[in-house]
This record gives C-alpha cells, sequence and structure tokens, in this order.
C-alpha cells in the first residue's frame, strides 16, 4: 500500500455544523442493524447460548435430550460438538472448545432453532452436569498483588520519579491521602451484542455490532482456520459501544461457530444470535472495579511535592486486563516527586475490557477528588490550586506539551459557572429541602493514533467523489465528519462526497475507539486525497481511483500530545432524605478543531451524562459466593435517566493543533466522562461536608449529617 | 419462553373459571411484570387468560357494602388513573404514588390489578441460576447474605426478605382501600393492608388470595381524610426506580394542627405495604414536632432487623416520613393539592 505523510488541511466544512447524515434513516426506522440482516425469504436459524451456572470447574456432561424434543429445536452444540477451532490461546474468544469453566456466565452451549422463542426455551431445557471446583470472585485490594506485565494501551506497570521521602519529610508539608474506589461498571448499550452470519463453504458473512469491522476479522479468521479475505464483516449502523464492541467477545465467535455448523449442511443459511441484557453482564466486557490509594504531599500553599498513584484492579484468571488507572498521575500535575503502580488480582470471573475512557475515569475520579481534598487542606481555591501546579513540560516524558489550556478550560469554565460567588465552607448553602454546593474537577485524555489505515477515492461524474473506508460509524457521527473531511480534503462541498463505512469490504480501518477514529480515519483519508490528485490531476477522469494511507502523523516523537478540560457542579442534597441531584454543569474542553459542533456536543454532553451516572447511580455488584454479577439487567444496574440530568453546558476553547491531525483536531469521545465524577463528588462535599471516596454516591452517605468538624 | 395458550376472557366469572380450574393458567394483566417473568423462565404457566379487556376499566363512585367508594375497575391503566380528576383532588397520595412508579410507557400499559400483584424485584428472584425460596420454595434465600440494599427492615423471615415493589400498594394501604376479589364461590372483599402477606415459612405466597381468585376493582372509601395525603418516595435515580423507601400519610388536622387522625403506611420496608400503626398511635392526637416523628418512627421499628446493606432504611424512613408529615400538615395554600 502506498503512504504517504498527510498536509494539514484547510478548513472550509470543518468547524462548521452539518447534519447527521444518516439521522433520517434513523429516526424513520430504515436504519438496519446487525439482528435485522435477516432475508425475510429464509428466516435465519436462531441460536441461544446456554451459559454456565457455576464459577469454576468443569463440564461432565451436556444433556439436551429435553430440549432438542423442542418443537422447533434443530440441534444443540456443547464443547464436543461445536466446530473445532485452529486456535485457541485467547480463552475468552474460544468458546465451546473444551470442558473448563472458567466464570459464571461462560458459554457452555448453544441452541439452534426455527426462532428465538424455540432457542430460547430450548436453552432452558438443556441440562448441564458440572463438576463444581471452588472458585475465587471476591475483589479485595488485598488481595491484587500481581504486577501486571504493563497496563491497557501499552503503559508501563509501575513508573516513579523523584524522592518520595524527602517530599513527606518537608517540614511543615500538608498530607492529603485517602483511598477511593470505583465499581465494576457495565458498557451496556442500547443495542446488545449481536450478529447474523452465514458460511457457504468460501465465505463467512457477518453483519455485526462492532466497534471495528477489520478487528473482528483479523481476529476470527485465524482462529476459526480462515484467510482473513474469506470473513466478511459489515457493520452498517451500530447502536453503540462505549468500548464493549471494541474487541471481539464471545458472542461473536459463538455466532461464527453457529453459522459453520448450520452452513457445512445448507451454505449459506443465516444465523442470527442477540445477546440478552443479562448476558451482556457476562459477556460483553466491564470496566473493573479499581481502588487507589492517593498520596499528596504539598507545600503549604499547595505546590505539590509528590503525588503517589497505587491502583489495583481484578481481571479475569485466563485472560488479563489491567485497567491503567494510574497513567494520569504520571503526567496531570507537577511535583518533584511520584510514583504510581498498578497491582491485579486474578480471579475466575469475566474478561473485563474497554469501557469509555479505561485507565482515565477511575484514576481521575481518585486523584480529581484528592486534590480537592488538598484544597480544603491547604485553604487554597480548588481552581488556583489546579493552576499552581501546571507542569511546563509532560512530567513523565519530558517531553513540551502540544498546547496545554487545562487553565484556560479551568477559567473559563469558572466564569461561565460563576464560580467566584461560591462559599468556600461546607454545608453553607440552603435551598428549601436541599443542601446545594459546587465543584470542580480537571480532565484529561491523551491523544492515540492508530496507524494502518487505507481509504480509497474514486472520482464519480458531476464533479462529485466517493470516499470508502472500513470504519465504523457507532453513532457518533463519524459517517458526517468524515464525509466533512473529505470535502476539506478534496475541496468540494460536502455534497459533492459520498461516504462508505461499515465492511471489510472496503479499506482497512482501526477501531472506533481510544477517541482515535475521527483523527486516524481522518488523516488517511487526508493522505489518499492528496495521492489521487497525484495520481489523478485536480480534474480527475471519472471512474479513476486510488487506495492509499498516511504515514503516522502526530508528533509523538516532539511532543506530548494531550486533550485537557474541565468539569464544574452543582449538586443538590435533600436534607431529609439524602437523595443527590446534579442540577447543574459545565464543562470546557480543550480539544483541537471541534469539526462538527453538532455531533461534537454530542458526544462531550454524553461522556458527561455518563460522568454523571457513574458519580451516582452505576453499581455491578458482583455476589462473590456465585461469581456473577447480579445487579444484570437495567432495572436493577441503574443508569442515569432524563430526570438525574439538570442543566448541562458544554462549551470548548477556540483551536486548531495540527500536530495532531491534518484536520487539526484531537480525539473528543472519552474526554466528557473524565474527572466528571469527581466534580459531582467534590460538590457533594461542599453541599454537605461529607466526603465520599467511593462511587457511586448514594443517599444512605448523606442521612443524618454529623456535626462539621 | 415456553409455548403456551392464550385465552382472552370475555368475563370476570369465565376467567375464574379457566385459571382456577387449572394449576397451570394464570391471569394476564398488561403483561408488564409476568412477560419478563416468561421470558426468564420465572414462572412457566401453560395458559395465560388476559384478563386486561374485560369491562373492568371503569372508575365510578358507587355506594359500596359499608358506604360510598370510588370503585377502580381492576383494568384501569395506571396513566389513566393517576389522570383522573377525582383521584387528583380527592386522593393525592395515591397520584402520587402511581406517578412515582415505573415510566410513562409502562404505566400506559400496566393495570391497576397488576400492579398490586406485581412480584418482588429481588435480584434472585428475577434470576433463575440462585436459590430463592420465592421462586423455588426450599431452595433457600440468596438474599440474606447476598445483594441486601433493598431488602426488608420489618416482618421478614429466614426464609425471605425480600420487599413489595408496587408504590401503589402503599398509597392505597393509606387511604384505607379494599380490593374487590371474585373466586370461584363468589366475591370477597379484602383490604389492601391485608392483601399482601409476610413471608413466614411461605414466601412463595405474595398474597392471601388463592390460585384463581381474581381482583376485579379497588374500593376507595369517600372519606375526608384523604384530601390531606401525600406520597414521598426515595430512590437510586430521580425516576424509573424502586422506591428505597416510601411513605404514604393520610391526616385529618384540626385548626391548631393536632392530627386528630392519620394514617402511615411504608413501602420498601416489608414484604408487604407496611401500615405504621405504632407510629400513628404516637401521632394521633398530637401536634407533630421533628422529636415526635423521631419517636414515632422508632417506636414502628422497634422490631426492625436491618442488616449491614440496609440499615440506612432506618434514617431513610424517618426523613421521608417526617417530610410526608410536614407537607400534609403545612397551610393547605401550600400543601393540598396534587
Ligand atoms: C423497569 C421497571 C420499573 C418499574 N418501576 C416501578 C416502580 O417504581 N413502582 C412500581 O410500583 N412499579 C414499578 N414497575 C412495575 C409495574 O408497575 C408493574 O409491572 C405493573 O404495575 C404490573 O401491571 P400489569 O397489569 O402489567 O401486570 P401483569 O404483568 O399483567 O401481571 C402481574 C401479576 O398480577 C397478576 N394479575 C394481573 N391482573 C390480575 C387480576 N386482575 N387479578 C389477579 N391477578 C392479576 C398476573 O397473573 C401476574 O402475576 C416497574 C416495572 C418495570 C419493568
Ligand atoms: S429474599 Fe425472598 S425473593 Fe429474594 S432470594 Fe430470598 S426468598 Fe427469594
Amino acid at each position: 500500500m502506498t503512504t504517504l505523510r498527510a498536509e494539514p488541511l484547510t478548513a472550509r466544512s470543518m468547524g462548521t455544523h452539518h447534519d447527521r447524515v444518516d439521522g433520517p434513516e434513523k429516526v424513520t426506522g430504515r436504519a438496519p442493524y446487525a439482528a435485522e440482516h435477516a432475508d425475510p425469504a429464509s428466516p435465519p436459524v436462531a441460536a441461544w447460548m446456554v451459559t454456565s451456572t457455576v464459577a469454576r470447574g468443569r463440564v461432565l456432561r451436556v444433556d439436551a435430550s429435553a430440549a432438542v424434543e423442542h418443537p422447533g429445536v434443530l440441534r444443540v452444540l456443547d464443547h464436543e460438538s461445536a466446530p473445532r477451532l485452529a486456535d485457541t490461546e485467547d480463552e475468552e474468544l474460544a468458546v465451546l472448545q473444551d470442558d473448563r469453566v472458567r466464570f459464571r456466565g461462560q458459554v457452555v452451549a448453544l441452541v439452534l432453532a426455527d426462532t428465538a422463542e424455540a432457542a430460547r426455551e430450548g436453552a432452558r431445557l438443556v441440562r448441564v452436569h458440572y463438576a463444581e471446583e471452588p472458585h475465587e470472585a471476591a475483589y479485595d485490594a488485598s488481595t491484587a498483588t500481581y504486577s501486571p506485565e504493563g497496563v491497557n494501551a501499552g503503559h508501563e506497570t509501575d513508573w516513579a520519579d523523584g524522592d518520595l521521602e524527602a517530599a513527606r519529610g518537608t517540614t511543615g508539608a500538608v498530607v492529603v491521602e485517602g483511598d477511593y474506589s470505583t465499581p465494576h461498571e457495565f458498557n451496556s448499550p442500547m443495542e446488545p451484542h449481536a450478529a447474523v452470519v452465514s458460511w457457504d463453504g468460501t465465505t463467512l458473512t457477518m453483519w455485526d455490532s462492532t466497534q471495528a469491522v477489520h478487528a473482528v476479522a483479523r481476529t476470527l479468521a485465524p482462529m476459526l482456520g480462515l484467510d482473513p479475505a474469506q470473513v466478511r464483516v459489515a457493520a452498517p449502523y451500530v447502536g453503540g459501544g462505549f468500548g464493549s464492541k471494541g474487541l471481539p467477545h464471545a458472542p461473536e465467535m459463538v455466532a461464527a461457530l453457529a453459522a459453520l455448523a448450520v452452513g457445512t449442511d445448507d451454505p449459506g443459511r443465516r444465523v442470527r444470535l442477540v445477546t440478552t441484557r443479562q448476558q451482556m453482564f457476562a459477556l460483553a466486557g466491564y470496566r473493573t472495579a479499581t481502588r487507589s490509594a492517593v498520596r499528596l504531599v504539598a507545600e503549604p500553599d499547595g505546590t505539590l511535592l509528590s503525588v503517589e498513584h497505587d491502583a489495583t484492579s481484578q481481571t479475569s484468571r485466563f485472560k488479563e486486563f489491567a485497567e491503567q488507572t494510574a497513567t494520569a498521575a504520571r503526567m496531570m500535575y507537577a511535583a518533584p516527586a511520584r510514583r504510581t503502580t498498578h497491582r491485579v488480582a486474578g480471579l475466575d470471573v469475566n474478561v473485563p475490557s474497554w469501557m469509555r475512557a479505561p485507565g482515565e475515569m477511575p484514576g481521575m475520579f481518585a486523584l480529581e477528588v484528592a486534590m480537592d481534598e488538598l484544597a480544603v487542606a491547604t485553604g487554597v481555591d480548588p481552581v488556583t490550586l489546579r493552576e499552581r501546579n501546571e507542569p511546563a513540560t509532560d512530567p513523565e516524558t519530558g517531553k513540551p506539551w502540544n498546547e496545554r489550556r487545562l487553565v484556560e478550560c479551568l477559567v473559563r469554565g469558572a466564569e461561565r459557572f460563576g464560580w467566584a460567588d461560591r462559599p468556600t465552607a461546607p454545608r453553607a448553602t440552603r435551598d428549601g429541602d436541599w443542601w446545594v454546593g459546587t465543584g470542580v474537577a480537571a480532565a484529561t485524555y491523551p491523544t492515540l493514533y492508530m496507524p494502518g489505515n487505507e481509504a480509497r477515492i474514486e472520482t464519480l461524474d458531476d464533479g462529485r467523489y466517493a470516499v470508502s473506508i472500513g470504519a465504523v460509524d457507532i453513532g457518533t457521527g463519524a459517517r458526517t465528519v468524515l464525509k466533512q473531511i473529505s470535502a476539506d480534503a478534496l475541496g468540494v462541498d460536502p455534497a459533492a462526497v459520498e461516504v462508505h463505512v461499515g465492511d471489510t469490504d472496503l479499506p482497512f480501518a482501526t477501531v472506533a475507539g481510544g477517541s482515535a477514529g475521527t483523527a486516524s480515519w481522518g488523516t488517511a483519508i487526508a493522505a489518499a486525497v492528496q495521492q489521487h490528485r497525484a495520481d489523478h490531476g485536480a480534474h480527475p477522469e471519472v471512474g479513476t481511483h486510488t487506495t492509499a494511507g498516511a504515514e503516522p502523523y502526530p508528533d509523538m516523537e516532539g511532543h506530548s500530545l494531550h486533550s485537557f478540560g474541565a468539569t464544574f457542579a452543582e449538586v443538590r442534597v435533600h436534607a431529609w432524605t439524602g437523595e443527590l441531584r446534579v442540577s447543574r454543569m459545565v464543562g470546557v474542553y480543550s480539544v483541537g478543531r471541534v469539526i462538527n459542533p453538532t455531533t461534537s456536543r454530542s458526544q462531550l454532553l454524553g461522556g458527561m451524562v455518563m460522568g454523571i451516572s457513574g458519580a451516582l447511580h452505576e453499581d455491578g455488584h458482583r455476589d462473590p459466593r456465585f461469581g456473577h454479577v447480579v445487579t444484570q439487567d437495567l432495572a436493577t444496574y441503574h443508569v442515569a435517566a432524563h430526570a438525574d440530568i439538570g442543566d448541562l453546558q458544554v462549551e470548548w476553547l477556540d483551536e486548531v493543533d495540527e500536530l495532531a491531525t491534518p484536520m487539526g483536531g484531537r480525539g473528543i469521545g472519552e474526554i466528557g466522562i473524565v474527572g466528571t465524577a469527581a466534580s459531582v463528588a467534590n460538590a457533594a462535599w461542599h453541599a454537605t461536608g461529607v466526603r465520599v471516596r467511593d462511587l457511586p454516591l448514594t443517599a444512605d452517605a448523606f442521612l443524618d449529617l454529623p456535626p462539621l468538624s | 419462553m415456553k409455548e403456551l395458550t392464550y385465552v382472552r376472557a370475555t368475563d370476570a366469572a369465565e376467567a375464574v373459571a379457566a385459571v382456577s380450574g387449572d394449576e397451570h393458567a394464570t391471569f394476564l394483566g398488561g403483561g408488564t411484570n409476568l412477560v419478563d417473568h416468561l421470558k426468564l423462565g420465572i414462572t412457566t404457566p401453560t395458559t395465560l387468560v388476559d384478563v386486561s379487556r374485560l369491562a373492568t376499566d371503569e372508575i365510578d363512585p358507587v355506594d359500596g357494602p359499608s358506604g360510598p367508594v370510588l370503585r377502580i375497575g381492576a383494568g384501569v391503566r395506571n396513566s389513566d388513573l393517576a389522570a383522573h380528576p377525582l383521584l387528583r383532588s380527592r386522593w393525592p397520595a395515591v397520584v402520587r404514588a402511581l406517578l412515582a412508579g415505573a415510566s410513562g410507557q409502562i404505566r400506559h400499559q400496566a393495570t391497576t390489578g397488576g400492579n398490586l400483584l406485581q412480584r418482588t424485584r429481588c435480584v434472585y428472584f428475577q434470576d433463575v441460576t440462585t436459590p430463592c425460596n420465592k421462586r423455588e420454595p426450599g431452595s433457600g434465600c440468596s438474599a440474606l447474605e447476598g445483594y441486601g440494599r433493598y431488602n426488608s427492615l420489618l416482618g421478614a423471615s429466614d426464609d425471605c426478605v425480600a420487599v413489595h415493589p408496587s408504590d401503589l400498594a402503599v398509597a392505597l394501604v393509606a387511604v384505607d382501600a379494599v380490593v374487590v376479589v371474585l373466586g370461584p364461590d363468589g366475591e370477597r372483599r379484602v383490604p389492601v393492608a391485608d392483601l399482601h402477606r409476610l413471608p413466614g415459612s411461605h414466601p412463595e405466597q405474595d398474597t392471601v388470595l388463592a390460585h384463581g381468585e381474581l381482583v376485579t376493582a379497588v374500593e376507595l372509601p369517600m372519606t375526608e381524610l384523604t384530601r390531606r395525603s401525600t406520597y414521598v418516595k426515595t430512590r437510586d435515580r430521580a425516576s424509573y426506580a424502586f422506591a428505597l423507601v416510601s411513605v404514604a400519610v393520610a391526616v385529618d388536622l384540626a385548626e391548631d394542627g393536632t392530627l386528630t387522625d392519620l394514617r402511615i403506611a411504608w413501602g420498601g420496608a416489608a414484604h408487604k405495604p407496611w401500615r405504621a400503626e405504632a407510629a400513628e398511635a404516637v401521632l394521633r392526637g398530637q401536634v407533630p414536632t421533628e422529636d415526635l416523628v423521631r419517636q414515632a418512627v422508632d417506636a414502628e421499628l422497634r422490631d426492625a432487623r436491618p442488616g449491614p446493606d440496609n440499615a440506612y432504611k432506618v434514617a431513610m424512613l424517618r426523613g421521608a416520613t417526617a417530610l410526608a408529615l410536614r407537607d400534609v400538615t403545612a397551610p393547605l395554600a401550600e400543601g393540598a393539592s396534587a
């Protein structure tokens, strides 16, 4: 493949509003989601997963006798009868390949039937006999003792700098320390994981609900013993992912195995698998619970002398995922001494994975509440305290920043929020039955870039172009912003560009994740357009086309590239019942050029909503006796409802960052959730004087307020 | 889910005959609770007898056996009931309880009878892979030493610590409502306060109704007591969540603020809507002060058995009860209308 250095684009459409190009299809119900790719003439075979009811042991026997008697049930696959995989090293994906039960909720059999109802009833009738073994599923920070080789996103496990002893020994130093925790959190997008798959003897065709069609094909193909070209994955519309669809998970492999089994006798027959909401809690990844021991040592004026962040989390014993909770503490504030560590507990549980802002979300909750505590301990205003600890260069790498504008975010946010009018003392404002308080927290997210993307540019008639890339629009508006980026790269009106995404038949693209989708795909499009111009000139013939990719663009060598932000929250705590409401929030972000204000605002706002949800509601309660999460539906795993969301205001700084991308923008998908929960916890403290260090903040913590100390 | 027969009953007697004669048959109201249970395998009937289309969707003032009542058909949808002008002016607690429950969509579908007979939301009851005495008698109670945030404080047994989830039922207890029940042997009336049971050693029985007994109506006695009534519900999010605790109060107030008569009912406290008679006794004939309310609540909670996960409910019930009483004893202009 040709790769070239993309040149910065001139913004014409970028930076302006553009309606979501797929809005009409979506709101009129014409956009087909994964499970809807059924051929009415030949209804798909319905697949239903039977999942383990023990947390560890072996499957002795799968008794499907009653199930196969049930009308409509075609057959039942188990670890003996399912098609064999060529590679079983990834034990999360190697489903139905052996008799081991590794966690409760693991797939142990699969029922295939004429209808979903029959399949479900068949699944209920399957009797699985186990040899149960003792399991360990309780996460406790004290058992998180092993050091992973690295943590998620390629970070080092431990990183330290300077002399901590000296910092702690400084006379007059103010010390703030605490343990902060976040619970198991579940992405649970509106559209559950689902796939329609067929096997015709040569090609496995899969309509999937995923954030990365190419990654699904490239992961599944070798395991299935197929060439990647034999696996076609399409995801034209996706109803949310939040990281849970960033990597293929067991349901996709189950669907593929089912298609192989069915297609061997009936080539091309489609199989449909839809994960139930309850199964989502076992099979679709989640954010591990975390515990953070944070200690800040500062001069009496709040200038940090040291930052210590020792994080623990848990993972499954058979496949490691180590949340990078303490990495933000490496670069967030200046301090001469620092220690950041990650320790993990390996348990007999389902595999944690990516969930919006892995690492930063739980880590910045801990760090930013600790900073608030330091502000209280030193009597320094929380905004001033953060300003006072601005590092001139990245403390971790020593590199200069691309453009670190955290202070501007704080100052602008403070102004818009009305921070200056705030009383410094807690429990000082009462409005009717409610205690009212305000809090602030900073946000950060690294600028990531995923190499390897390619785009195809084709000249159509009437000065129009088709731009194709195997990226996925998971509901963020990727189709729309790629149209705008393509238009600016081509120097044409967006109306003259057709964008094609969501299919492995299109050029390779990386995941819609890491807040790096638009950046990485857009850079490839910019490069491909340059190559197309080089190949075919400024007035190309109809039908000419070029496929090309970009050389890695962002200046990672010369600079430390990050986005920043600040959220200000107003929280009300009911004086009689302890209930909390976030009545107001302002978020100000520095994210480079905002390519489409409409879709971007939704991303940042959505991140803030999810942050509020994490602050007040989300709590995946695992029952260690059984090994699974018992708050496993959306009636018991609460996410914010409309009524929980008050007046949210989003703003961004005017900015163009050509060190990051040719578009001048950085990612925006995740930063909105970072720090948000801390701003809520800090505001709740200000409202009541009660410091809560564990998410979520629930009413019970605010009943019978103790006297202020 | 299991294949089953669906029957649409044309009259109440036929529905009763169909269900009482078949232990595997069950009534279907709006289906918002039962259909979930069918999908999850919590219950596996072979026949559903749809009673949501019987002519039981009227709300009428009538003469009951012991005086004038407002008769609410069991098929009246929660949203219609909440919107009824007479309810809004005379039974604000009932309206507020309805509107504090579920979501607009569910209230639109849910029936009055189905709401009262909805089953517990205990997470283990809902999960057929875990032991639960209510779902499978004798299998054990997973909640006793498990997830306990919603567990009951009062009247639980070692066999079951679940709470009844209906908001409406709590308000109906505070307004002395009665359910009209049709069985194979004819009609009977059961006060809502006596409809649900404590679990004892038979948590599988939620209510005193026999299999095949159909709720045909709810009767609200026309008393003055209910005009000053309200419902306070606390929850883990601002809407669309079951109660952590809830309080329905109805009071008669003398000019000087003395509570001449009152009813207090608690939700989220027990396996049934909990009529707080001991608390009422402390407050009856008194002007409620914060201290007195605390005494009243403490009197009611004398036999409470809080665990580590639900101990917060004690303070929460105290706060919510005080708040509800404050709201109904405040000057009329501030507190009386729905
Ligand atoms: C996500 C969610 C949140 C909810 N939140 C709340 C809440 O906050 N507060 C609240 O109170 N409720 C809440 N609900 C529950 C809701 O109120 C009930 O599901 C509903 O009221 C049940 O009414 P239905 O007519 O749909 O009953 P169905 O599901 O049809 O029936 C429920 C039960 O009653 C029986 N039954 C129905 N009608 C009769 C009759 N006439 N005589 C005898 N037996 C009968 C059925 O056999 C079944 O056992 C929530 C539900 C959901 C799904
Ligand atoms: S509390 Fe009751 S409903 Fe819940 S598990 Fe125990 S027996 Fe079942």
